[in-house]
């Protein structure tokens, strides 16, 4: 499963188990740079992989929301679980970005 | 049932240590028997005061960082030190939204993030010396006593 995946002008990234500035790594960049050469309109954050998350992955989603929408784009984070949906919603991001809740998140675990 | 116990690590400021040092005091916490719940907010918070000292502290260069916990009764104690540059304006440092490395995708939300998901956060904190960010989290405060 390659982590980016471009289907059309929507930049789909699977996010790791445990999302930290370690891990956040690369990610920022090569957004960035798909962003720019693929002429992306929409990234979607997919979490159902990701069981941890601290501040450095509200930086990556933020980050990337204000730059898109600069290009009248738009940013989604997906089948996040109740943990990391909690999370977000602390720091705010799901006032402004849509977030899908994995419905079954619990039982496929 | 008192029961006290302590342990220190020392280890290098690498990103890569981030998820052992998290996972560390997590390991050292389940002698207080904590949900699932309450074992992630402490890897949480942990892993954003190793943030801070690896990206802040230390602005990435490799040097130590100690992590000191203790338990007491049903009370986690955690103390993570850095001998890094120090933060000049603590206050400022803890408002929500502010960062001093938005170049970084810092979201600011680092000591918001220790404050939602443990008791009680203190900041002490030199130029020049470095940072200690103490935190406390009683466990089994939303459970129901054993019968």
């Amino acid at each position: 499963m390659e982590q980016f995946q471009v289907k059309g002008r929507t930049l789909v990234i699977r996010m790791p188990k445990e999302l930290d500035h370690h891990t956040t790594g690369q990610i920022p960049g090569i957004a960035d740079r798909m962003i720019g050469e693929k002429n992306i309109q929409r990234i979607e954050f997919d979490f159902r992989d990701t069981g941890f998350m601290d501040s450095s992955g509200i930086g990556v989603i933020m980050g990337r929301y204000q730059k898109l929408r600069l290009l009248g784009g738009s940013v989604a984070v997906t089948h996040v679980s109740d943990r990391i949906w909690r999370i977000l919603h602390l720091a705010g991001v799901t006032k402004v970005i849509e977030v899908e809740k994995e419905r079954n998140w619990k039982e496929s675990k | 049932m008192e029961q006290k116990n302590e342990m220190m690590i020392t280890f290098d400021s690498r990103s890569s240590n981030e998820s052992f040092a998290r996972v560390a005091v997590a390991a050292f916490t389940t002698q207080l028997n904590p949900t699932l719940e309450e074992v992630a907010d402490i890897k949480t918070a942990v892993s954003e005061a190793i943030t801070n000292a690896i990206i802040h502290g230390y602005d990435n260069q490799v040097k130590k960082i100690r992590i000191r916990c203790r338990v007491s009764d049903r009370t986690l104690y955690v103390e993570v030190e850095d001998d890094g540059k120090g933060i000049a304006d603590v206050k400022k440092a803890m408002e929500p939204m502010y960062t001093t490395r938005p170049d970084l995708d810092r979201s600011g939300m680092g000591f918001a993030f220790m404050e939602a998901f443990m008791d009680q956060v203190e900041v002490e904190s030199e130029a020049g010396v470095g940072t200690i960010v103490r935190m406390k989290k009683t466990i089994g405060q939303t459970q129901q006593p054993f019968a």
